[in-house]
């Protein structure tokens, strides 16, 4: 194939175009007005960086490339269209699995050819004739490439396999936790392992020399298992944190070997990915007061009930369905604090539903948000979007933890640890210093919930035993429909 | 070609841009963001089309189908998931707010 020779230079040009609508698309991302065009940009800027990839100087392969494209695209592509909104967090794991895999990958080609290249007599020359396309990429790698080429695998692989063992995890294919004594002290053996396996084959490569190809291979292997041995102790609860986590580290592999490839516009992307993910899970940990070493490294809730410092006393005041819906029909303001209990009952339509009614009879009525409520910050917004709740009825905990004393009736669907005032109150428990909704601040408060269990974090709640509190039990769409007929029959 | 200190001032202007990029953003918009950016580092696609496109021998061939599979996965997915998320984002101006008279 021969091409203009201004073709490069065009090649550049697109892939700085990208970089600039990445940037630009993800800035518009970050107001809920101009979201929807944000990634439509970024999208545009994909797709032009893509295609003129095809005509880069030196290619082969170019029918093997498009097939893996299109399998790939035509997959997720259905994939991500059919699975429900409920299920999105474990995508995004399992799509940010895939980047992270690609760039370990990237890294291994790179590798195995520099490997070749210095096997074969460590001659530029004879290297350069054994690879067709050497004219674009280096023969040989400057200490710093191949240095980031090793890191960038090693990122890529533990991004890849945690983030697939994340996605197991929610999705339910896997237990919780899993844990044996001296985990820790494993994880760290098989972490060093690594880094020496990747050190040895280093070492030889910076002088120019081959390495052995079992240090290579053991490098690969041992950077998956670390990825597994990292996740698996984590509880579901934590996975949000992690795969955010997991998220910057795709996003810096990417930049590292996009630095090896010389690529500017994967240096950038990624960089940006990388830095705007780190932030991302800060966040995400301090909505948990958390530290992400705690996140990491902490066994949050391995003991059980054992810590539970303080023993609540009362007990839980039941409710029916038609009490509930006339102490909202006839309250002036009502904050409907759901969790991810009315995800999972796919109960959100019914809730808005309800809401809508309230509304209609002047009910001053607002959905109440904890940052970590759902799987992920902001995971709720999106539930409650789906099932058409205007973004302007949504608070945020800063916004609406004043107005609770004012609240008539806080109602609480599948919400628990979110709401527990044990967080103020018990030094003693696993969650004290998390912020909470002071929902227990409520003139009234009624919950929807299943049955008598505890939260996700296995924490008795101090909220259903209060004497304002009542519990309305049953399936969140099954009792957020009872107070819809109920209300509806108030008015004939 | 890029190199040394040009490249350190790549990598450290990028990262301030994401930075800032998030720093101000409402709680609601994280998971799409989230998202949004699982999208932006499908960009490794370019980097796995190169390093097929200029892989040798059935070994590096093979790997580099597999980062190409990958990848393209990883753009596709993170696209729809993101814009399917953002596409639920509309403001209260037509339901819900007339009260019965």
């Amino acid at each position: 194939m021969t091409l203009p020779a201004w073709v490069p230079t065009l090649v550049d040009a697109v892939y700085f175009i990208a970089a600039v609508l990445f940037i630009w698309g993800l800035k518009r991302m970050s107001s809920p007005r101009t979201a929807r065009n944000g990634i439509v940009w970024a999208g545009a800027g994909m797709a032009a960086a893509i295609i003129a990839t095809f005509f880069l100087p030196g290619m082969h392969n170019l029918g093997w490339m498009l097939g893996a494209i299109i399998v790939g695209v035509v997959v997720s592509w259905v994939v991500g269209r059919r699975v429900a909104m409920t299920a999105m967090p474990q995508m995004v794991a399992l799509f940010n699995g895939m980047g992270g895999g690609a760039a370990a990958a990237i890294g291994a080609v790179e590798l195995i050819k520099f490997n070749v290249a210095a096997l074969a007599a460590g001659q530029a020359a004879t290297a350069a004739a054994l690879l067709p396309g050497a004219d674009v990429l280096a023969p040989t790698l400057t200490p710093v490439e191949l240095t980031l080429a090793f890191v960038g695998v090693l990122i890529g692989a533990v991004s890849f396999t945690g983030s697939l063992i994340a996605f197991a995890k929610l999705q339910g294919w896997m237990d919780r936790r899993f844990v044996f004594p001296l985990q820790r002290w494993v994880n760290l053996a098989l972490f060093v392992a690594t880094l020496v396996c990747g050190a040895m084959a280093l070492a030889a490569a910076v002088h120019g020399q081959a390495f052995a190809w079992n240090w290579l291979v053991a490098f690969f292997v041992l950077a998956l298992v670390v990825g597994v041995a990292m996740t698996l102790p984590i509880g579901g609860a934590d996975m949000p944190v992690v795969i955010s986590m997991y998220n910057a580290f795709t996003g810096l592999a990417v930049a590292f070997e996009g630095f090896v490839l010389q690529n500017e516009a994967m240096i950038i992307a990624g960089m940006v990915v990388g830095a705007a993910g780190t932030l991302l899970t800060q966040l995400m940990a301090k909505a948990m007061n958390r530290s992400l070493a705690n996140v990491l490294f902490g066994n949050f809730g391995a003991g059980g009930g054992a810590d539970q410092a303080q023993a609540i006393a009362g007990a839980m005041k039941p409710i029916d369905a038609s009490d509930a819906a006339v102490m909202m029909a006839y309250a002036e303001r009502v904050a409907i604090v759901p969790g991810y209990g009315m995800a999972v009952a796919q109960a959100q339509h019914k809730v808005w539903e309800f809401a809508k009614l309230l509304l209609e009879r002047g009910v001053k009525v607002k959905f109440a948000i904890h940052p970590v409520a759902g799987r992920m910050p902001g995971h709720m917004n999106v539930l409650l979007a789906e099932a058409g709740v205007p973004y302007d009825l949504i608070a945020d905990m800063d916004d609406i933890n004043p107005e609770f004393p004012n609240t008539d009736v806080a109602l609480v669907i599948g919400a628990n640890d979110v709401v527990n005032p044990v967080a103020r109150t018990d030094k003693g428990s696993p969650i004290y210093g998390m912020p909470i909704l002071d929902v227990s601040k409520a003139r009234n408060v009624i919950v929807i919930k299943r049955g008598r269990g505890t939260g996700f974090a296995g924490i008795e709640n101090a909220l259903f035993y209060a004497d304002n509190t009542r519990m309305l039990y049953g399936d969140g769409q099954a009792a957020a429909g009872q107070l819809v007929t109920e209300l509806k029959s108030l008015d004939t | 070609m890029i190199d040394g200190f040009l490249a350190l001032y790549i990598f450290m202007l990028a990262a301030f841009t994401g930075y800032e990029i998030i720093a101000r953003v409402p709680v609601i918009l994280h998971t799409p963001l989230m998202s949004g950016s699982n999208f932006v580092h499908g960009i490794v696609l370019v980097g796995a089309m190169v390093a097929l496109g200029h892989a040798v021998g059935p070994v590096e061939i093979a790997i580099g189908v597999v980062a190409v599979l990958l990848a393209a996965g990883n753009v596709a997915g993170g696209y729809v998931v993101t814009e399917r998320m953002l596409e639920m984002f509309k403001s209260s101006k037509a339901p819900a707010g007339e009260k019965k008279p």
